[in-house]
């Protein structure tokens, strides 16, 4: 076994401060004492009495420089007129300038040709990204897939209520669905069946099974043949014989398996008992054309465009 | 350094410390505080601002009760990336008639300051209920139990009381408005009722929460966020440079 007994206490010569160390001068004491301690009277770190000069003589110069002291009707402005209002506005010019050529281009170019510009369909599909992200996300998703069987449509598809062209889906964009803002909005209304007393009860559920017949789904047939005689005096003026819908008056397709609110039997006696009514705000006051234009490139890219 | 020497009696003597440094606090504040409620810029004249209608006023007391604070801010700063996504950023006279202010810097959620008009209010009841349905990376809990309670007669009054309390605060509610706040609340969700906007301009007027032939707080809540940032034509507004 080592012994170890000298490890047990530093050596003096390895305690610091170093006790056989003597101060040179030894430093003036407060004068107070208590029980016998006394406190040294040492003076602040020069470093540190230099940096308090130096920012007190900076705030002189800031005030100057920078808005600071109120007066009697408003603070001083300060000689660099400095605006942080001014900033952010001077910064969304730069980057307007930056993109300017090619929203220009994108309001000259015909929609079906953005596609043939590399460049500029590279602008468009990110700009218009980046809007919809922020106007449009909320209800048609952030990857664009809309939130099913909440009304919300999806845009990936090639499923689609008022068209997929550009120049539909720019309409759509500009204007709205159902929504007074603009006269110019898409507008169509289908009627309560069930509410406004069109349609009984019984009859209600033979179109059920009619329209589940159209898409494919478990139906009960015999209803369903019962059902196709009211679909054709009621239904079939928007949504067609076939189901296949009618793009001009936005009349959804009932002749697949994407439903907007729902497929079960239940959600599509809601939708005939009380009838749908899916609104979309306008943008056109709400972004230039150019973003308009880019944001329609952007969905017609996702997946369904035609 | 003549006075300086004399900061020992200062420091010795704990009544002198205290009231020394509270005159010290004192002329701080009043330098950074006083000036705000005389200068013309600190709140600019803007087109448009007008006191929050009686609906409106309960639908901000639901966001208070909620907290929706602790997660939402109401304040766009100046920031390029801020008005890109949000709006054009927040002026001091949209938060005049607000007691308390409704700014922050916690964001869990978004911004809420130019909410109104943005969504539909279909959406806004759907994303009440279940936010993830609409937002599926959401962490907002549900608030689906506003569409089951019912707002009565003692609610209009209460917001009635609170707009008295306001009025001291000087806001400008006329007599007029007093006597008919009770009336205004349930005007506002009848789309044929008496226009609120006739008092009110710019107030949205309709069945908010799609309930036939109930009022909840789910129509005052949402009433509240779509008129969020909507009153001020920003057609006339000029920035003041100096800011």
């Amino acid at each position: 076994m080592a012994d170890n007994s000298e490890n047990k206490v530093t050596p003096p010569s390895r305690q610091y401060p170093d006790p056989a160390v003597k101060l040179k001068e030894e430093p003036p004491t407060t004068g107070h004492s208590w029980d016998g301690i006394e406190e040294y009277d040492n003076p602040m770190p020069r470093w540190w009495v230099w940096i308090f000069i130096i920012t007190v003589v900076w705030s002189v110069g800031y005030w100057i420089a920078y808005p600071a002291w109120p007066g009697i009707q408003s603070a001083t402005s300060g000689l660099l007129g400095y605006s942080s209002r001014a900033n952010v506005a001077s910064e969304i010019a730069e980057f307007e300038t930056r993109n300017e050529q090619f929203f220009v281009q994108l309001v000259e170019t015909d929609l079906d040709e953005i596609r043939d510009n590399d460049e500029l369909h590279r602008f468009a599909i990110n700009a218009g990204g980046s809007v919809f992200r922020a106007q449009c996300s909320q209800c048609h998703g952030t990857g664009g897939a809309g939130v099913q069987a909440s009304g919300f449509p999806n845009l990936l598809n090639d499923d689609w209520l008022w068209g997929g062209t550009m120049e539909d889906i720019l309409t759509t964009v500009t204007w709205g669905i159902r929504n007074e803002d603009y006269p110019d909005a898409r507008w169509s209304e289908m009627p309560a069946f069930g509410v406004d007393g069109l349609l009984e009860d019984e009859e209600i559920d033979q179109v059920v099974n009619f329209v589940l017949s159209l898409s494919g789904a478990d139906h009960d047939a015999d209803l369903a043949a019962l059902g196709q005689e009211h679909y054709e005096l009621n239904c079939a003026s928007c949504h067609m014989d076939d189901g296949s819908g009618d793009y001009f008056i936005g009349a959804p397709a009932l002749n697949n398996q994407v439903w907007l609110y729902g497929g079960s039997p239940d959600a599509i006696r809601h939708s005939i008992y009380y009838s749908r009514f899916g609104v979309m705000p306008g943008f056109e006051t709400r972004l230039r054309e150019a973003e308009i234009r880019a944001v329609a490139a952007y969905v017609h890219q996702l997946g369904g465009g035609q | 350094m003549g006075i300086l020497d004399h900061h020992k009696k200062i420091e010795t003597h704990a009544t002198l410390l205290l009231v020394l440094s509270f005159l010290v606090v004192t002329i701080g504040g009043i330098v950074q505080i006083v000036p705000l409620f005389y200068l013309d810029n600190t709140i600019e004249k803007v087109e448009g601002m007008r006191p929050y209608s009686p609906l409106e006023i309960k639908g901000r007391e639901l966001y208070l009760r909620e907290g929706c604070y602790n997660c939402h801010s109401q304040m766009i700063r100046p920031m390029r990336d801020e008005v890109e996504r949000y709006g054009h950023y927040s002026l001091a006279a949209e938060s005049m008639y607000d007691h308390p202010f409704q700014w922050g810097s916690k964001r869990t959620g978004p911004d809420l300051a130019r909410l109104g008009g943005r969504y539909s209010d279909d959406w806004h009841v759907q994303h009440m209920i279940a936010p993830q349905s609409v937002v599926p990376e959401s962490i907002m809990p549900s608030y689906g139990f506003m569409m089951n309670r019912d707002l009565t007669r003692a609610d209009a009054e209460h917001v009635r009381d609170i707009m008295a309390v306001y009025r001291t605060l000087g806001h400008p509610y006329t007599d007029e408005m007093m006597e008919n706040a009770v009336d205004d609340f349930f005007a506002q969700v009848d789309e044929f009722g008496d226009p609120v906007a006739d008092r009110y301009p710019g107030a949205q007027q309709r069945n908010f929460d799609g309930q036939e032939g109930r009022i909840t707080e789910m129509d005052a809540i949402i009433a509240y966020m779509q008129m969020l940032g909507t009153l001020v034509d920003f057609d006339t507004f000029v920035p003041d440079a100096s800011r």
